[in-house]
C-alpha cells in the first residue's frame, strides 16, 4: 500500500494570556488509500490535527512537525500559494455544518463549478456537466433543480451532500471529514455516510474521518486513532475495537448508554492524569 | 391517582407553521417519560408549550390535576422546572453561579437562601468552590450541573429536560445522566425528557413517544423498543439508524 | 486558605473566586487590563481625568477671576507670561475662564448622560422585550425624534423653554436618547429568546424583573461605549447652543459662548476664539479615545473568555 500522507511528531500550539498552549502534542501516523478515523472528545486536538494537514490552522497558531508529507510533497516547506493549489484539488475537507461552509449568496451549482474551474481549465459546458454528474453521484435525485438552488433552500442532509459534491468534484486524493454528519438527523446521517463510503471506495481516496463518536467511526473506518489531550493514546484496527487496551478507549466505549442494556448508573470515565503525559 | 402531566389534543402554531399537531399523552407521578424524534418533530416545542414558552393554539395541559391557562402563576414554576439543551446558552453570561441560584429564591421569597445554595451545589456534585465563578469559568458539564441545580432549587416535582446532554462529550454525558437519575430517585421527580438519541431515552425513561413532523408516531415502553416490538416503520428506521453504520447496508 | 501566599494579581485573576467581592473585582481587573493595554485609550482617560481635576480645583488653579477683568489695562492682550492664553474684550484672563468653563462642560456632559442614557436604555429594552404594539409605539416615537437633526431639534426646544444652561442641558438630553433606545432594543432582541432569559422566565420572574435585572446589564456596556463616543457631540451641541446665544448666558464662561464672543475679533485677536475652540477639541478627542478603548475592553463579543 502506497503512503499518501506521512505525519510525524505534529505539534500545534496557540498563544494565550498564560503562555503557549499545545493543542496537538506530537501526533504521528501514516495514511494510505484507506479510511482512518480520529476519535476524541472536545479539546483532544483531533480537529486541529485535521486543520493542520489541510493548512487551515488559525493565523496565530504555530505548527511544527518532523515530517508532514503528502504524496512526496513536504507540506511544512510548501509556500502559501502551493498549499492553496493543493487545497481543493488534491486535499479536500468537509466540515460539520453545511450552513456555515456553503456560500449563502451563490447557488449550489455555481459553487461546485467555481471550485472545479479554480483547479482545472475546463469549459463552461463541461464544468456544468461534471457538476451535475457530481450531484447525481451524491444521490441527489433531481440534480438540475438542486443545481439552481441556494444553500438556505435545501435541508441539512441535502446541504451536506452538496458540500460533499463540491469537495469531490476536483477529484482529490485525500479527503478530511471533520464531524461530517454530527449536525444531521440520525436517519439522514446514514444516507450521507453511505454516499461518502461508496465515493471513497470507488475513487480510491484516502479518508480521515474525525469524530467524537467512537462507535460510528469504528463502523465506518478501517483503522481508528484515539486521541486524548493532544496525543494519540491508542491506534487499532476498527474491527478489533472491542479489544482496545487503553483505559480511556475502554471508558469511552463503556460510558455510552446502549439500547437493551440495563446499566444504572452508567460507568463513568475516571480520568487519570498520566494519560495526558 | 391523578397524572402528574396530562396533555390532550395539544397543537402549537407559529404564524403559518404547525409545529405540533393534536398530541396527547399522560405521565404518571414519579414516571420518566421520553420524547424522541428528529429535528422539526415538535418534541422540544411540546416541552416549551408545557413550560409556557410556546403558545398553545389548541388542546389542554393539566399538571397535577390543575388545568393550565395562558398565563402560568408562580406556584406553577415551583412545580415544573426545565433544563435546556445548550449549557453555553442557558446561563447568563454576566452572572456568577451564586447569583444564578439566588435569583429563583429571591423571586419566590425564600429566606434561607444561603443554606439552600450551598445544598444545591452539593447535590449536583460541584461544591462551594464553584459558587462565585462566572459561567465562562466552567466546563460544559459543570455548566449543565449548575443548570440542574438551578432547576432543582425551587424543589419542583416535574423536571422538563430538553436534550440535556446532547451538547456534551460522551463521558460527561454519562456523568450528567447518572446525576439526573440520582436526583430523580432522591426527590421522587417526574421526568419528561426530550432527545434525538434513542439509547439515551431508553436508558433514562420507562415509556416514550416517537414523534415526526409535529405528530405522535407511537407510544411504547422502553423495554418494547429494546426488544424491537415496534409497530411503526418510522420507529424501526430510527432504531436501525441508532445501531450505527453498516458497510453494505 | 493560602491566600497570603498569593500575590494580589493571582488573587484577582483566579478561576476560583471565594466570595462575591473577589469575583466582581476579578472581572473588573480583567476589563481594566484590556483597557490599559490600549495606550490611546489611557491618554483619553487622562485627558478626561485632567478635565475633572480642573473642574474640582478651579478656584485654586485659576490665576484670575473668570468674571471680572481689568477693562482699562488688560483688554485683548495676546498670550504672554502674565496671561498665558491672553485676555478677551472684557479684559478677562482666558485661561481662568477656560478653567472655570470646564465645570460647565462637565455639568452638561454628566447631566445629559444621566438623563439620556437611562431613558434610552429603558425605552429600548422595554420595546425590545415587550414587542408587539408597545414596541411599535415606542419605536415610532423614537423615529420621530431621529428624523430631525439634533441641533435643530435642540434649538427648537431651547427656543420653547427659554435660553439658559439648564434648558440647554434638557434640550440636548431630550434629543440624544433615541440612538440609545435603538441600540438597547437591538441588543435586547438578540438576547430575549436566549435560553438564559427563558430560564429566568421559568422561575416565575415578572417581565419588569427580567428587563431590569437580566436584560439591562447586558445592554449597559455597549451603551456606555456609545455614550462616551457621543460626549464629543454633546459638547459640540452645547457649544453650538452657546455660540448661538441659546445656551449659557453671559458672563458664564461656557466654551461655545466664548467662541461666539471672540468671533468679532477673529482676524486681529485670534486667541480669543481659538483658545476655547482648542479646549473643545482636546476634550472631544479625549472622550473619543476613551470611548474607543472602552469599546474594546467592555464589548463582550470580542472577549468572552
Amino acid at each position: 500500500m502506497s503512503t499518501l500522507l506521512d505525519v510525524r511528531d505534529l505539534r500545534v500550539s496557540f498563544p494565550t494570556r498564560t503562555g503557549m498552549v499545545e493543542a496537538v502534542r506530537g501526533v504521528s501516523f501514516t495514511l494510505g488509500r484507506e479510511r482512518l478515523g480520529i476519535v476524541g472528545e472536545s479539546g483532544s486536538g483531533k480537529s486541529q490535527t485535521g486543520r493542520a494537514i489541510m493548512g487551515l490552522t488559525p493565523e496565530h497558531g504555530r505548527i511544527s512537525a518532523e515530517k508532514l508529507e503528502f504524496n512526496g510533497i513536504d507540506l511544512t516547506k510548501a509556500s502559501k500559494a502551493e498549499r492553496r493549489a493543493l487545497r481543493g484539488k488534491r486535499i479536500a475537507m468537509i466540515l460539520q455544518d453545511p450552513k456555515y461552509s456553503l456560500n449563502p449568496v451563490m447557488s449550489i451549482g455555481r459553487q461546485i463549478i467555481e471550485t472545479l474551474r479554480t483547479h482545472e481549465p475546463v469549459g463552461r459546458a463541461e464544468a456544468r456537466r461534471r457538476a451535475l454528474d457530481m450531484l447525481a453521484a451524491v444521490q441527489i435525485r433531481d440534480p438540475e433543480r438542486v443545481f439552481d438552488l441556494y444553500p438556505h433552500e435545501v435541508s441539512g442532509g441535502m446541504g451536506q451532500r452538496a458540500m460533499i459534491a463540491m469537495m469531490l468534484v476536483a477529484g482529490p486524493e485525500l479527503l478530511i471529514a471533520d464531524e461530517p454528519t454530527s449536525a444531521l438527523d440520525v436517519t439522514v446521517q446514514l444516507d450521507v455516510l453511505g454516499i461518502l463510503h461508496r465515493l471513497v471506495a470507488d475513487r480510491g481516496m484516502g479518508l480521515i474521518f474525525i469524530s467524537h463518536d467512537l462507535r460510528l467511526v469504528s463502523s465506518f473506518c478501517d483503522r481508528v486513532i484515539v486521541m486524548y489531550a493532544g496525543r494519540i493514546v491508542e491506534e487499532l484496527p476498527a474491527s478489533r475495537l472491542s479489544e482496545a487496551e487503553h483505559p480511556y478507549t475502554r471508558g469511552l466505549l463503556n460510558c455510552m448508554p446502549k439500547i437493551g442494556v440495563d446499566r444504572h448508573p452508567l460507568p463513568v470515565l475516571d480520568r487519570k492524569p498520566e494519560w495526558a503525559l | 391517582m391523578t397524572a402528574a402531566l396530562a396533555i390532550d389534543g395539544l397543537s402549537v402554531v407559529f404564524d403559518d407553521f404547525v409545529a405540533l399537531e393534536d398530541v396527547s399523552l399522560t405521565v404518571a407521578p414519579g414516571e420518566s417519560f421520553g420524547l424522541v424524534g428528529e429535528s422539526g418533530s415538535g418534541k422540544s416545542t411540546l416541552l416549551r408549550a408545557v413550560a409556557g414558552l410556546a403558545p398553545v393554539s389548541a388542546g389542554t395541559i393539566v399538571v397535577d390535576g390543575k388545568m393550565l391557562g395562558d398565563k402560568r402563576d408562580k406556584a406553577f414554576y415551583r412545580q415544573v422546572q426545565m433544563v435546556f439543551q445548550d449549557p453555553y446558552g442557558s446561563l447568563h453570561p454576566r452572572q456568577t453561579v451564586d447569583r444564578l441560584l439566588l435569583e429563583p429564591l429571591a423571586i419566590h421569597g425564600f429566606d434561607d437562601s444561603e443554606s439552600r445554595i450551598v445544598r444545591a451545589l452539593d447535590e449536583v456534585g460541584l461544591g462551594a468552590s464553584f459558587r462565585f465563578r462566572y459561567s465562562h469559568q466552567l466546563s460544559g458539564g459543570q455548566r449543565q450541573r449548575v443548570a440542574i441545580a438551578r432547576a432543582l432549587i425551587l424543589e419542583p416535582s416535574i423536571l422538563l429536560l430538553d436534550e440535556p446532554t446532547s451538547a456534551l462529550d460522551a463521558s460527561v454525558q454519562a456523568e450528567v445522566l447518572n446525576l439526573l437519575e440520582q436526583v430523580r430517585a432522591a426527590r421522587k421527580l417526574t421526568f419528561v425528557m426530550v432527545s434525538h438519541d434513542l439509547a439515551v431515552v431508553t436508558h433514562m425513561c420507562d415509556r416514550l413517544m416517537v414523534m415526526q413532523h409535529g405528530q405522535a408516531v407511537e407510544q411504547l415502553a422502553s423495554t418494547d423498543l429494546a426488544a424491537h416490538r415496534v409497530t411503526q416503520d418510522y420507529t424501526r428506521s430510527l432504531l436501525t439508524a441508532s445501531e450505527g453504520f453498516r458497510r453494505n447496508g | 486558605m493560602s491566600e497570603t501566599a498569593m500575590t494580589r494579581r493571582e488573587w484577582l485573576l483566579t478561576d476560583r473566586p471565594q466570595s462575591r467581592l473577589q469575583a466582581r473585582l476579578g472581572r473588573a481587573y480583567v476589563t481594566w487590563r484590556r483597557f490599559a493595554a490600549n495606550r490611546l485609550a489611557v491618554i483619553g482617560m487622562l485627558i478626561i481625568l485632567g478635565l475633572i481635576v480642573l473642574a474640582i480645583f478651579a478656584p485654586l488653579l485659576a490665576p484670575y477671576s473668570p468674571y471680572v477683568g481689568d477693562l482699562a489695562k488688560s483688554r485683548l492682550l495676546p498670550p504672554d507670561a502674565a496671561h498665558w492664553l491672553g485676555t478677551d474684550d472684557q479684559g478677562r484672563d482666558i485661561l481662568s475662564r477656560l478653567i472655570y468653563g470646564s465645570r460647565l462642560t462637565l455639568q452638561v456632559v454628566v447631566l445629559v448622560a444621566i438623563i439620556a442614557a437611562p431613558l434610552g436604555l429603558l425605552v429600548g429594552t422595554v420595546a425590545g422585550y415587550a414587542g408587539g404594539w408597545v414596541d411599535a409605539v415606542l419605536m415610532r416615537i423614537t423615529d420621530i425624534f431621529l428624523a430631525f437633526p439634533k441641533l435643530v431639534l435642540a434649538l427648537a426646544f431651547v427656543a420653547a423653554l427659554g435660553p439658559g444652561i439648564g434648558n440647554a442641558i434638557i434640550a440636548i438630553a431630550i434629543t440624544s436618547w433615541p440612538p440609545y433606545a435603538r441600540i438597547a432594543r437591538a441588543e435586547t432582541l438578540t438576547v430575549r429568546n436566549s435560553d438564559y432569559i427563558s430560564a429566568v422566565r421559568l422561575m416565575g420572574a415578572s417581565p419588569w424583573r427580567i428587563v431590569l435585572r437580566h436584560i439591562m446589564p447586558l445592554c449597559i456596556s455597549s451603551l456606555i461605549v456609545r455614550v462616551t463616543l457621543d460626549m464629543a457631540g454633546i459638547i459640540l451641541t452645547a457649544a453650538g447652543l452657546g455660540f448661538l446665544g441659546l445656551g449659557a448666558q453671559p458672563p458664564l464662561p461656557e466654551w461655545g459662548a466664548m467662541i461666539a464672543s471672540g468671533r468679532r475679533f477673529i482676524l486681529d485677536q485670534w486667541w480669543v476664539a481659538a483658545m476655547p475652540g482648542f479646549a473643545i477639541l482636546v476634550v472631544s478627542l479625549g472622550f473619543n479615545l476613551l470611548g474607543d478603548g472602552l469599546r474594546d475592553a467592555l464589548d463582550p463579543r470580542g472577549s468572552s473568555q
